[in-house]
């Protein structure tokens, strides 16, 4: 396994799924990179599993082609397809040992010498002493990690893994997404990781699309996506966001000027991804900044403000979130590092939240 | 009891120990005595008259004695009938095993929200007596009914009828056993993960050899359980034999019924009933010891 292979993208195009009326996936168009992480991140029923299973061959498109490279594998059977899946419940075979699970699909493909393959295997995820033992005598981790040194030996153009973290503790997740993360970047394979845990999806993925309804609303690095959000949908699944409804004023230089709730707000011009005049002005918590009404002064005169008091605060160590109700009686989510001791607002304070108008993002409504 | 305890134990909670095995011996009684009652007793009369004589000059009447000699008498009487219900027994179970797989496969893996509905179907026939049903199959494969005139314009019949033959034999037990070959098989499958099978098919396994590495290694327990809940009621059957075949066909279960109702020769039909049982319990081992699993329940 220590010779990176040269792997080919992975394109789909046009992919979609019909249940009945129901579209599971919609027209999608997507290509992977060749050796990227990639996480396709979404809702339960967003159609992420329903697509990563077209690619496995478990699952047969309604129309449009899945493709490695030049070659067209939509209609190549699952057990022809050069691709391998790590299952969301392992499906680890109770039979057989650690070994024979591993050594499965070079035996099925008439490797003869499955001893040394296998060993370096189970060196690569940890897990050579336990090469008798029966799947139900390791634990969750160690199962997880048997699925994925199982698929892994095939040396696959693609890896897929169908929420291969979710049924470990916390903990035991973040140990994992490091190692699958290092697994990854020593083989060099393409790996497709489907989850709904968008931190899951930010940690390990080069690039995640978000998925809604059957479609890719956004797809990027984790960061671009989640510093820009392009709809309502991503700016709220992915993180949490502070969306205010306005309609679009005017320019001045680099930024839109938005009356929302008789407040103006500034908008980056490269920011605001609303072609219309109806749009939401959009702003993460830990952007915004929060201050008791008489410090209003100690505001700059550029930045964003509005006014509202108080409901809810919540010590969370690192950081203090205050739930804030503003003057037209929208609540809002703002997060405050706690760099110093003791200053921290109350329920019922009448306060001033502010941000500088670079950290707001448009949308359209 | 509480002498055979560690001392640690003993010394502890002595009451509740004793309490305790006081009770697991009330909750046995039940269950211990209607073994002994219709279990133990029958077996020890069973034996007992197994070893009787005749009372001289009295036909029908035996009297208390040792005499082993019914056994080889019995053996050589009727070495025919134990081989052939052997036979007919193992037949039957191969082809219950081989209707039943694929049914039982389709109800597990393909049944869906029909599940229910298929395994009452499959219990369906046991409602009506199992009298009724193997005369029902006199009709069926009469010698002027459909399925042998259909099969005789093939001419594939060897003997030219199926009804009083050892084939109607054979079917009479496949037909009457099935359902305890399909519900182990059954349950064997249904509690089978399919993403295993899917597992199987990405790691490049083509279907038949998924089968043959996965399902069928699987699905052992219920096999096993099947063959037997199906060999051992075959083995010991004789309505089919009375019913479908003709006097060239009767089984093991046959001879001891005439033994016991015919010729009141009870000794014979006692020793031949043993037999019968510890034969079957010789070929139940060995075909466990064979069949290398320890899962059967």
């Amino acid at each position: 396994m220590t010779e990176r292979r040269i792997v080919e993208d992975l394109h789909l195009r046009d992919l979609t799924k019909k249940y009945g009326e129901l579209a599971a996936v919609d027209d999608l168009d997507l290509t992977i990179p060749a050796g990227s992480f990639f996480a396709l991140l979404g809702a339960s029923g967003c159609g992420k599993t329903t697509t990563l299973r077209m690619v496995a061959g478990l699952e047969d498109p309604s129309s449009g082609t899945i493709s490695i490279g030049e070659r067209d594998i939509t209609g190549l059977r699952a057990y022809k397809r050069p691709v391998n899946t790590v299952f969301q419940s392992y499906a680890l075979f109770p039979h057989m040992d650690i070994f024979e699970n591993v050594a499965f699909g070079l035996r099925r493909r008439g490797v003869k010498d499955v001893k040394g393959p296998v060993e370096e295997m189970l060196e690569l995820v940890e897990l050579a002493p336990m090469a008798r033992r029966k799947p139900t005598q390791l634990s969750g981790g160690q199962q997880q990690r048997v699925a994925v040194a199982r698929a892994l030996i095939n040396q696959p153009d693609v890896l897929l893994l169908d929420e291969p973290l979710g049924a470990l503790d916390l903990k035991l997740r973040r140990q994992m997404q490091i190692e699958l993360k290092r697994i990854q970047t020593e083989v060099g394979i393409t790996f497709v990781h489907v989850t709904h845990d968008q931190e899951e999806a930010m940690t390990m993925a080069d690039t995640v699309a978000v998925m809604n309804a059957g479609r890719i609303e956004q797809l990027g690095h984790p960061a671009d996506i989640y510093e820009l959000p392009r709809t309502v949908f991503v700016a709220n699944f992915l993180g949490q966001s502070n969306l205010f409804a306005g309609v679009k004023t005017g320019t001045s230089g680099e930024l839109i000027t938005v009356e929302s709730h008789g407040q103006t707000f500034g908008v980056p011009l490269a920011r605001n991804s609303a072609e219309g005049s109806d749009m939401y002005v959009g702003v993460r918590p830990e952007k915004m900044t929060i201050l008791d009404e008489p410090d209003a002064h100690k505001v700059p005169d550029s930045h964003n403000r509005l006014t509202g008091a108080v409901t809810d605060v919540s010590y969370t160590g690192v950081s203090t979130q205050y739930l804030v109700n503003t003057d037209w009686g929208q609540d809002i989510t703002v997060f405050e590092q706690n760099v110093l001791v003791g200053d921290r607002c109350d329920v019922g304070d009448r306060v001033i939240v502010h941000w500088a108008p670079e950290h707001s993002f448009g949308l359209a409504r | 009891m509480a002498a055979v305890l560690p001392a640690s134990t003993s010394t502890q909670q002595p009451p509740t120990v004793k309490r305790r095995s006081r009770t697991a011996y009330f909750l046995l009684a039940p269950g211990m005595g209607w073994l002994a009652v219709f279990f133990a007793v029958p077996f020890i009369t069973l034996f007992v008259t197994s070893l009787q004589v005749p009372v001289p000059g009295q036909s029908g009447r035996y009297m208390p004695a040792f005499d082993l000699m019914n056994y080889p008498e019995a053996l050589s009487a009727y070495s025919e009938q134990f081989i052939r219900s052997f036979v007919y027994a193992g037949i039957a179970t191969v082809l219950a095993l081989i209707i039943a797989y694929p049914l039982a496969y389709f109800i597990a893996f393909r049944g869906g929200q029909w599940k229910g509905l298929l395994l009452v179907l499959v219990i369906a026939p046991t409602f009506a007596s199992f009298l009724l049903r193997t005369y029902a199959w006199r009709t069926i494969l009469a010698d002027e009914g459909p399925i042998t005139s259909f099969l005789n314009a093939l001419s594939v019949l060897p003997q030219d009828r199926i009804l009083n033959t050892g084939i109607a034999v054979i079917a009479g037990l496949t037909y009457n056993f099935l359902p305890f070959m399909i519900l182990p098989l059954y349950a064997a499958l249904d509690r089978m993960d399919p993403r295993l099978i899917e597992a199987s098919g990405d790691l490049y396994a083509h279907p038949a050899t998924t089968f043959r590495k996965v399902v069928w290694p699987l699905s052992l327990p219920g096999v096993v359980a099947g063959t037997l809940l199906t060999f051992i009621p075959a083995f010991g059957d004789y309505i089919n034999a009375q019913l479908l075949g003709s006097t060239g066909d009767r089984m093991i279960g046959n001879a001891i019924q005439i033994n016991f109702i015919q010729f009141r020769d009870y000794p014979i039909a006692a020793a031949l009933s043993i037999m019968l049982m510890a034969l079957i319990l010789v070929i139940v081992f060995v075909y466990i010891r064979r069949a290398g699993t320890e899962e059967l329940v």
